[in-house]
């Protein structure tokens, strides 16, 4: 039995030589088999997620309580909104940099692979627990992503210790993965790679690693007072022991708001090595793309308050975030140039990743369009929790995050199997998904504008028709991913050889070693010219 | 090779997550600086030693029951008229309307928040817990005065109370209490 903890054994052959089993992925630090794990996991995470997204949408595809009682409902838009963010986009990004960083930057590995390991072993106990607490007497938590106080404390039930402690193992998983990241690209970097050549997923990388560094310790410390003011008599939020419950909603979001930028980082990193490749250019402005992401990191810190405008802050206040929040879309608007400079008068080649890139870049715009109508103070009055809100997020969190992993998982599929994906039905996948997804998210501008509330399992009967749109298209962009799922499980399986270089615009360390990517790569530093 | 920075990446953490509980005191001194939240001070406050006769200042009271609070507290008169300085009583009439012993917490907030550092208070029911029997009527005094640095454009402010039903936690604490009790009456036989 002392031989199994000692997983290097099994590596030294080839990828697809490596012993199979439970075992080998159970003690493997090989940040291939880790980053597999992470990508596969957040695809079921995906895939449960979005159940959850189906019973909402099944419930509000009529007015009236239909399916669900009120109280389901709750753990639903709860629970579905927990395991998109932690579950399905934060390890997606995890497996990709586990992948893709130790091979951009010339690195046998990451640079602490036992750590690796555990981060991504803890991750499936704590969404059993958090998943377990739904079959439980009295259901799971209920109070919304953001556990606002007193819902989460007063108003919760005994189950809350699950989802604490869930969320607990979940931010130790992602703070490991974090400080992997780091050490790895400071220390691990092959000569001659200077920091002004990373390649910008890795940069972008980086920095959100910085970023979840910062803020994950802060949410671990917000649901930490949870726990302790719902079972140990604290009253950090209890207004009637000396507490503030408005007091929750800052802690919260200065965790909240940098985490958006945790999601959506690395999908201008990934967004901004694609683009190039299917453009046969040269990315336009590389250093200012540095400097912006480095930016955006910044200013998220001094933002957070633009979802609490309704909370009674005085006018100086109001107007800073409100200001500070408008700054960052300069940031941001200096990438999106970027990527159109980067297609402007390119020999543009329209496959699969990028038609999901593009698609990213304008989509992922109008969620930043809404955004700013929403950082409009007075106006937010209006739209503040409403569909208008669930609009937004949808557009920068599912057309962008959630397409640029797509991207990323199309683009790289070969170089980590070894096949060819069936391009046919992959862009059968893009256009299903480009278009339900417009079908099921714009329409809620609409109704958020008009005034139905979020997180409600009924609504006034005017929303009826627009609801019933909505709900289609979301049961239509539920199923296509499906076909993504056929499409990747059938390129796992076989499909034409690829090449080393997959793309014939790509560029980067990554596409200097064959297809599939042997298990053991860049043992001995390459040279970088 | 790796074991510095790592340090330096854990301590980071660590320290973040500190940061978060000293957000809390962080959160109480910002607010009590600024004015912000509306939170007056608890503390009993000294007569002052000056009265502005040459200015008025409208006070206003009012009182609401937390959701499923039992209480029913209301000021005597709905808004008083002061000079700054000048000390002023109020009284206040309250009730359990439950059937149940009772024990109630008022929380004070003062509007505009900018004025709750100056209103004081020298005697008010808000500074204890208050246990009502089932039913029962009393009568509560608040005694304040308006601090005579008032900026001269407030000109009315309101005193709000929100009433609490901290019947539970009070009892976890006078049980903790009575549990170390006979101990403590042990080693004073000994
Ligand atoms: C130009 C950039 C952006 C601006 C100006 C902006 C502004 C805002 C504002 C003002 C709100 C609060 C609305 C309310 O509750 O009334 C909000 C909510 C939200 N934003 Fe953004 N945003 C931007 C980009 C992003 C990005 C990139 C993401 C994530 C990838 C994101 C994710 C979210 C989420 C998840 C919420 C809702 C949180 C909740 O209440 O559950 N936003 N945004
Ligand atoms: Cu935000």
């Amino acid at each position: 039995m002392s031989s199994i903890v000692n997983p290097h054994d099994h590596g030294h052959d080839d990828h697809h030589g490596a012993p199979s089993g439970f075992k080998r992925w159970l003690f493997t630090t090989n940040h291939k088999d880790i980053g597999s794990l992470y990508l596969i996991f957040a695809l079921a995470m995906f895939i449960i997620g979005g159940a959850m997204a189906m019973v909402i949408r099944a419930e509000l595809f009529q007015p009236g309580l239909q399916l669900v009682d009120p109280h389901f409902f709750n753990q639903m838009t709860t629970v579905h909104g927990l395991i998109m963010v932690f579950g399905a986009v934060m390890p997606a990004f995890t497996g990709l940099a586990n992948w893709m960083i130790p091979m951009m930057i010339g690195a046998p590995d990451m640079a602490l692979p036992r750590m690796n390991n555990w981060s991504f072993w803890i991750l499936p106990f704590a969404f059993a627990m958090l998943l377990f607490s739904l079959f439980m007497e009295g259901g799971g938590p209920a109070f919304g992503w953001t556990f606002y106080a007193p819902l989460s404390t007063t108003y919760s039930n005994d189950n809350t210790a699950l989802f604490v402690f869930a969320v607990h193992i979940m931010g130790i998983s992602s703070i490991m993965g974090a400080i992997n990241v780091v050490v790895t690209i400071v220390n691990l970097r092959a000569p001659g790679m200077t920091w002004m050549k990373l390649p910008l997923f890795v940069w972008t990388w980086l920095i959100t690693a910085f970023l979840l560094i910062a803020v994950m310790p802060v949410l671990a410390g917000a649901v930490t007072m949870v726990l302790t003011d719902k079972y140990f008599g604290t009253s950090f939020f209890d207004a009637a022991g000396g507490g503030d419950p408005v007091m929750f909603q800052h802690i919260f979001w200065f965790f909240g708001h940098p985490e958006v930028y945790i999601m959506i980082l690395p999908a201008f990193g990934v967004i901004s090595t694609i683009v190039p490749t299917f453009s046969h250019k040269k990315l336009f402005g590389y250093a200012s793309m540095v400097y912006a992401t480095a930016s955006i990191a910044l200013l998220s810190f001094v933002v957070w308050a633009h979802h609490m405008f309704t909370t009674g802050m005085p006018l100086a206040g109001e107007l800073f975030f409100m200001y500070a929040t408008m700054l960052i879309s300069v940031p941001t608007g200096v990438k999106v140039f970027n990527w159109v400079a980067t297609m402007w008068r390119g020999a543009i080649s329209f496959e699969v990743p990028m038609l999901f890139s593009i698609a990213f870049i304008v989509l992922f715009t109008l969620g930043g369009f809404s955004g700013l109508m929403l950082a409009i103070t007075p106006a937010d009055f209006q739209y503040h929790d409403t569909y208008f809100v669930v609009a937004h997020f949808h557009y920068v969190l599912v057309t962008g995050a959630v397409f640029s992993i797509m991207a990323a998982a199309y683009y790289w599929l070969p170089k980590w199997t070894g096949h060819m994906f069936n391009e046919t039905l992959a862009k059968w996948h893009f256009w299903l998904s480009l278009i339900s997804v417009n079908v099921l998210f714009f329409p809620m501008h609409f109704v958020g504008l008009a005034g139905m509330p979020r997180r409600i399992p009924d609504y006034a009967l005017q929303f009826a028709d627009f609801n019933a749109i909505i709900s289609i298209g979301g049961f239509a962009f539920g199923l296509s991913q499906l076909l993504f799922v056929y499409v990747v499980y059938r390129c796992v399986k076989g499909g034409d050889a690829a090449p080393a270089k997959v793309w014939d615009g790509a560029e980067g360390l990554e596409w200097e070693v064959p297809s599939p990517a042997p298990y053991h790569t860049f043992s001995t530093p390459p040279e970088i010219k | 090779m790796h074991s510095a920075l790592l340090k330096k990446l854990i301590i980071a953490c660590l320290a973040m997550f500190a940061f978060a509980f000293a957000l809390v005191p962080l959160y109480d001194v910002f607010c009590q600086v600024t004015g912000l939240n509306g939170k007056p001070s608890l503390e009993v406050a000294k007569a002052s030693s000056r009265v502005d006769e040459n200015r008025l200042v409208d006070v206003s009271f009012t009182t609401h029951a937390q959701q499923g609070a039992p209480f029913d507290v209301s000021a005597e008169q709905f808004k008083v008229t002061v000079k700054p300085g000048e000390v002023t009583k109020v009284a206040f009439s309250a009730a359990n309307l439950s059937q149940q012993a009772r024990v109630m917490q008022a929380i004070p907030s003062v509007s505009p928040g900018i004025a709750s550092k100056y209103l004081h208070k020298m005697a008010c029911f808000c500074f204890n817990q208050q246990p009502m029997k089932a039913g029962e009527k009393q009568d509560f005094e608040l005694m304040f005065y308006v601090d005579t640095a008032l900026p001269s454009e407030i000109e009315e402010l309101t005193l709000s109370y929100t009433l609490f039903d901290i019947t539970e936690q009070s009892q976890q604490v006078a049980l903790e209490a009575s549990q170390d009790e006979p101990t403590s009456m042990e080693t004073s036989d000994e």
